[in-house]
């Protein structure tokens, strides 16, 4: 198991890192939003940024972005600290909690106005570019209806388009499928995908564990301000360990079977008995159980998902943090 | 475009460009707005009004009118007067305190402050261009009233050469360029209210909040200008030269006033826009 604490060093500029953190922090008034989190996140990689509504992950893309101050700590996005960030921001795109367009203007005229403003972006290209844009995200269509009249699906994807309007090295996106139907997320799930294939990192948070878990390499866990734990979705997996599933007519008398092997958390539901393996050899679970009398009419181990191992960290569900 | 042409970022290598497409945008969002070209509309009308009137009253204003409103007859150049001078204390602020109070707030309130910012737009910049439309805007609301007074008035009244108010008279194309100069000045008067309300804007994340804020800085220095015990702050009221127009209209030009309004509208422009950006510079944008 990998941990990130504030006594590691700072992660130096070698350029493996498309963003990196140390000891970031973000105080509104009392109240510690972020708190000297170590973000990592590997060039050419897919960072699930997961943590429940209120976790801090919002605060710490605006600080990566420019548009909070830190309290404390120093961060790098593409190479540039927070002094020169504005050179790194042309190739960063960015959606920051939810789309935010000119109500009254239509979609391409929104883009039009966000391209007109970044002094990178070519003038004679810039009808191609938010075409290209729209068409990626499947909005071409909608492209002149008024913003006002999208919906919340509709909206999210201009948000995306308008991240995709320039080339980018780096893509923040911040809960990217909210408010999209099933299709709708796949296609996001795809696009980041091909994206992520061309070799632009991407960081993207998410409160929904399922999806991250499809689409990432890497993830990082936030709760209530801290970073709990962050690698490699298996390096953060591994310290969690799986559950062993045991069924049989007489659970009670298994309960003491199962302790003296060394699982721990055994409990029993109906006819499962249910405990955490650790490093317990799966295959002696069985054998120890008919060993003392017990039938046994099934057995399972469940690998530990994403879910699993955020509550194995937090110690309670993926609920709003306080 | 191929994937390929997204990731491969070779632009940074390209200096930023350097020109007016991010104004001209503002400026298309600003005049394209309906409320924005209503106000415009709106603005036209009192020019409209006071020509009309006069021409349909049977008794013409006599002496004792306002300045200006007795001389209309003579010649409709000073309908445009007339009429700047009735929209001065109340409609240009207000259409001034709209445009302004809207300028970051508006963008913050709908969230697109913070796309704008991580395209990137650096916040001086940002504050630049923003006050620059607010300027555009206030002299246009000047020379709408003025131009639309100068329409109404030749064609109801006729133009001609025209009689000063300290008795002289000047031929038609100066009058119109005075009458121009006049509008200018004005709108000079409304950009340094406009910085004000920049000013404001970057304090609140609610627009209307903003423009009612900049509305009462800008009665409430009209009502300290009438109260004559406190004439020691008189002279540093961003209003209390606005009424020096009428200088322009005699001979020769009286240009201390003007001269006066003018500095204290760029007092008024240097210390606001440095407030302004002193507050926006390390604002955490959390709209």
């Amino acid at each position: 198991m990998r941990r990130w604490r504030r006594s590691e060093p700072p992660v130096t500029d070698d350029g493996s890192h498309a963003i990196a953190t140390s000891g970031l922090t973000k105080r509104f008034g009392s109240q510690v939003a972020v708190n000297a989190i170590d973000l990592a996140v590997p060039t050419g990689a897919v960072y699930g940024f997961l943590g429940p509504n209120g976790s801090g992950k919002t605060t710490t893309i605006r600080m990566l972005l420019g548009l909070v101050m830190p309290t404390a700590g120093s961060f790098r996005v593409l190479g540039e600290e927070q002094a020169t960030l504005t050179a790194a921001l042309p190739r960063v795109g960015a959606l920051v909690e939810g789309p935010a367009f000119h109500l009254y203007l239509s979609g391409r005229a929104n883009l039009r106005r966000l391209d007109a403003a970044d002094r990178y972006a070519d003038p004679a290209t810039a009808r191609r570019r938010i075409d290209a844009a729209l068409d990626r995200v499947g909005l071409l269509a909608a492209a002149d209806k008024r913003f006002r009249a999208y919906s919340l699906g509709m909206r999210q994807r201009l948000a995306i388009a308008a991240a995709l309007l320039t080339p980018k090295d780096l893509l923040v996106l911040d809960e990217p499928t909210n408010g999209l139907d099933p299709q709708g997320t796949r296609e996001v799930r795809h696009l980041v995908s091909s994206l992520a294939g061309d070799g632009t990192t991407v960081l993207v948070s998410s409160h929904l564990l399922s999806e991250i878990e499809q689409m990432c390499s890497h993830v990082g866990v936030m709760h209530v301000g801290r970073m709990l734990r962050q690698g490699t979705v298996a390096e953060v997996t591994r310290g969690v360990h799986p559950l062993a599933r045991l069924e049989t007519p007489d659970p009670a008398a298994a309960v003491p079977v199962l302790q003296g092997l060394g699982l721990t958390e055994v409990r029993v539901e109906g006819h499962l008995v249910i405990g955490e393996l650790g490093e317990v050899p799966p295959e002696k679970v069985v054998a120890a159980c008919v060993h003392a009398g017990l039938d046994v009419t099934g057995f399972a181990v469940a690998a530990p998902s994403l879910e699993d191992t955020f509550v194995a960290l937090t110690g309670e569900g993926f609920d709003v943090s306080g | 475009m191929s994937a390929a042409e997204i990731t491969q970022a070779t632009r940074l290598t390209v200096a930023p460009r350097v020109g007016t497409r991010f104004l001209r945008s503002e400026l298309r969002l600003i005049f394209g707005r309906r409320r924005n070209q209503l106000a415009l509309v709106v603005l036209g009308l009192p020019p409209i009004a006071i020509a009309i009137a006069v021409r349909t009253s049977l008794s013409q204003p006599g002496s004792t009118a306002p300045t200006f409103f007795s001389s209309i007859a003579g010649n409709g150049l000073f309908v445009a007067l007339a009429a700047l001078t009735v929209e001065m204390a109340m409609l240009l602020p207000l259409a001034t305190a709209m445009t302004s109070g809207d300028s970051v707030a508006g963008e913050a309130n709908s969230g697109t402050l913070r796309y704008l910012l991580t395209v990137p737009v650096g916040r001086l910049r940002l504050l630049f261009v923003k006050y620059a439309g607010i300027v555009v805007f206030a002299l246009t609301s000047t020379l709408v009233v003025a131009l639309v007074g100068v329409l109404v008035g030749v064609i109801l009244f006729g133009g001609g050469s025209m009689t000063l108010l300290s008795g002289n008279q000047i031929g038609f194309v100066e009058g119109l360029l005075r009458v121009v100069g006049a509008a200018l000045y004005l709108g000079a008067g409304m950009a340094a209210l406009g910085a004000v309300g920049l000013l404001i804007s970057t304090l609140t994340e609610q627009p209307i909040a903003a423009t009612l804020a900049t509305v009462v800085f800008s009665a409430g220095s009209l009502i300290i200008d009438q109260i004559p015990q406190l004439g020691a702050l008189h002279p540093y009221l961003l209003v209390d030269r606005w009424a020096d127009f009428s200088d322009l209209f005699r001979f020769p030009i009286l240009w201390t006033g003007v001269m006066h309004g003018l500095y204290v509208d760029l007092a008024y422009v240097v210390v606001a826009f440095l407030a302004a950006w002193a507050r926006f510079s390390v604002k955490d944008i959390t709209s």
